[in-house]
């Protein structure tokens, strides 16, 4: 296989995506730059550095460098074909990113951001948590770098992760537990933002998906855009074609926008992006907001959000840390409203099912997140023929998940 | 003329410095919050900013946002803080009062209606924390129809050219955060804060509040020497934190500390008029 083009962006000029977000980080109607003042200039000096650094060859090749000989890039794609076969229908193809370094698909944004701190000359990085999967990506950085690090999650997501909690403690990260509010990710979020604004002169803010103001949702976008890029050449190359669909879940939304960019002017490819239902999208209990939520502003930009009647956020809920938040990326809240990607919601139990189908039947035990594309990519296929193939983002694997899901069926490990 | 602007014109023919104090409406009970309005102007406060409680404020110390909990723990609605407004008014019809809040509980009002609403119970200016001047294009020609003050943050990080930006799109005054950091915050560098409120004051006309970190009379004073308002927010919020279950107590104590910063602003008017007059 051919290595996959190294540009951050990509350089079609047809794409009609290629223009956004505007210079005011809008995606449409979404996205922006809701923040207190103080961050507005920190936020500017950013998105100029970010700028500079996108397009210079030395920046980029350290970055490819990295994706390679660290994380150990490209990830494969692998033609699941006795879960196909089960299936009875489409083709699926796994995207693996849960053989990258550190088991999920956080490590790619986490390294370019590292270097973006490094460039601009930042010697402590902060960020937030929900699952630990980018707490432990940017802990891991941070001790490559030799930078100070501070994670921020919430007091039940550490009780819910805490293997990623021992193993960023082990990185030399400091983990601070968020105990306001609903003590999840929405939480470390702001008490990330308010790390920030106090300590801006020294410090860096990893923000860990596609939301959050401008220019982050582009710059992760950017970073994360390595997955379909070679994606569409290892598909090419094993099937001749396009796929018809790719799936992906979507909490923050960084491992399908990730997926999804580089393939928007396909038009033939069908895209899905999977919510969590949780206990049902009809009841209370689930984090689907392109599902069953509204637009609105929090953590800096306007988007889908899961709130109540006067307008304060709601507390959300999933079998999954990682998609356990009530906004989701801009950019997501545009391609749904402009028809571009379908996004469909799947139930903690079926990802559950879909979880223990894909250990059995191919030896992958896949994060509780993935598991959600992989249920609904289960459905897809057994509705479409055996000729069509389906590409399925694998963004994490499921070791950190196997006490969650021991618990749930009454074993004790 | 705006109640905002009357305030500042009488106080500066009087030569004092305006006291701005804030209280997260709701806290620690919705019923409680109109007699804690009156309790701030007998105390000395020329300016109430009352809070919107909102579940998610990511620019407040840890002190508003458990103010923020307990006020959503009775469910304060933006609604529930305009009716509150309402109430104050039959008593206090001099008092300027400013909303201060973040944007997605106006957003889910509707800002027409919201504008429309605090304009008949007389709210005199909106300060929305989260919403810089690059994203106001849609509330700020709304609020100025409705004859409501646009106030805007000035921060530390601020270059001169948005100063002079945010001092365009804004009225009544203009806040400056003292420090990089949350509300309530620590140290006050009243030196730095001197030369940025001059650089801002170079730019407008308008008056120069600040606040985020004056927490006592000793800092009140220092800032009221160069600042034209002074906004103690998290200090109030302290004491009706630690005297939730004694009113009495809580209202005596919040005038203790708005009266001994009221005194130290005073004096320092009172120095600065002996010394012109010296000079």
């Amino acid at each position: 296989m051919t290595r996959t083009a190294s540009q951050l962006a990509p350089e079609k000029e047809s794409r009609t995506e290629q223009s956004l977000p505007d210079e005011h980080g809008m995606f449409g109607e979404y996205g922006g730059r809701y923040v207190a003042e103080t961050l507005i200039e920190p936020l500017t000096e950013l998105e100029q550095a970010y700028f500079r650094c996108k397009d210079d060859p030395e920046f980029i090749k350290e970055f490819d460098t990295d994706l390679a000989n660290y994380v150990g890039r490209p990830s494969p794609l692998y033609h699941a074909k006795r879960l196909s076969q089960k299936c009875g229908g489409a083709q699926i193809y796994l995207k693996r990113e849960d053989l990258n370094h550190t088991g999920a698909h956080k490590i790619n944004n986490t390294i370019g951001q590292a270097l973006l701190a490094k460039r601009m000359g930042k010697p402590r990085i902060i960020a937030e948590t929900g699952a630990g999967q980018h707490g432990v990506a940017s802990a891991t950085v941070a001790a490559r770098l030799g930078l100070e690090c501070v994670v921020y999650m919430g007091e039940q997501d550490i009780h819910r992760q805490a293997p990623n909690v021992y193993r960023m403690r082990l990185l030399g990260a400091e983990v601070v537990p968020v105990t306001s509010g609903s003590k999840t990710l929405k939480d470390a979020l702001n008490e990330a933002l308010r790390d920030w604004v106090t300590n801006v002169d020294n410090t860096f803010y990893i923000i860990g998906t596609v939301a959050g103001p401008h220019p982050y949702p582009l710059l992760v976008r950017d970073f994360q855009a390595v997955i379909g890029r070679e994606a569409k050449s290892q598909i090419l190359e094993q099937t001749g074609r396009l796929p018809d669909a790719l799936v992906a879940c979507v909490g923050g939304g960084s491992n399908a926008m990730g997926l999804f960019y580089p393939f928007i002017d396909d038009e033939n490819v069908n895209m899905f992006g999977v919510e969590a239902a949780g206990l049902g999208i009809d009841t209370d209990k689930h984090s689907a907001p392109l599902n069953a939520g509204r637009p609105g502003v929090l953590h800096g930009n306007r988007t889908y959000l899961m709130e109540d009647d006067d307008g304060q956020i709601i507390e959300t809920h999933s079998i999954s840390a990682g998609l356990d938040y009530p906004g989701v990326g801009p950019e997501h809240a545009w391609l749904k409203d402009i028809g571009r990607v379908e996004y469909e919601a799947v139930t903690d139990e079926e990802a559950l099912s879909a979880f223990h189908e894909l250990t059995r039947v191919e030896g992958i035990i896949p994060a509780l997140e993935s598991s959600h594309a992989v249920a609904y990519a289960l459905q897809l296929a057994r509705s479409m023929p055996s000729d069509k193939t389906i590409l399925v983002n694998l963004s994490g694997r499921g070791d950190k998940d196997i006490n969650t899901v021991a618990d749930i069926e009454g074993i004790t490990i | 003329m705006s109640r905002i602007k009357t305030c500042f014109s009488t106080l500066e023919k009087a030569n004092r410095k305006a006291l701005i104090s804030y209280i997260t409406a709701g806290d620690p009970h919705p019923d409680l919050t109109v007699s804690l309005m009156h309790t701030l102007v007998e105390a000395g406060t020329d300016i109430i900013e009352l809070g919107v409680p909102f579940s998610d404020p990511m620019a407040d110390g840890p002190v508003i946002q458990a103010a923020c909990e307990r006020a959503l723990s009775h469910h304060t609605s933006l609604h529930h803080v305009l009716d509150i407004v309402k109430e104050f008014r039959s008593k206090d019809n001099q008092t300027p009062i400013v909303l201060m809040g973040y944007q997605n509980p106006i957003e889910v009002m509707g800002i027409e209606i919201f504008a429309e609403t605090a304009k008949q119970n007389q709210v005199d200016g909106i300060l929305t924390v989260d919403l810089p001047i690059e994203q106001a294009d849609a509330t700020v020609p709304v609020y100025r129809k409705n004859n409501l003050d646009n106030i805007f943050l000035i921060a530390p990080t601020t270059s001169a050219e948005r100063i002079k930006n945010i001092c365009q799109q804004s009225s009544g005054f203009v806040y400056y955060v003292s420090l990089k950091g949350v509300t309530g915050a620590g140290h006050l560098d009243t030196s730095e804060v001197e030369s940025k409120v001059l650089e801002i004051k170079q730019a407008t006309s308008l008056p120069v509040g600040v606040g985020f970190g004056i927490k006592d009379a000793e800092s009140a004073g220092k800032v009221a020497t160069f600042a034209d308002a002074i906004v103690v927010g998290s200090a109030i919020i302290r004491e009706i934190e630690t005297q939730a279950d004694n009113k009495e107590k809580m209202l005596k104590n919040i005038k203790t500390l708005l009266s001994e910063m009221r005194v130290a602003m005073d004096n320092v008017s009172s120095n600065e008029q002996t010394n012109k007059e010296v000079a």
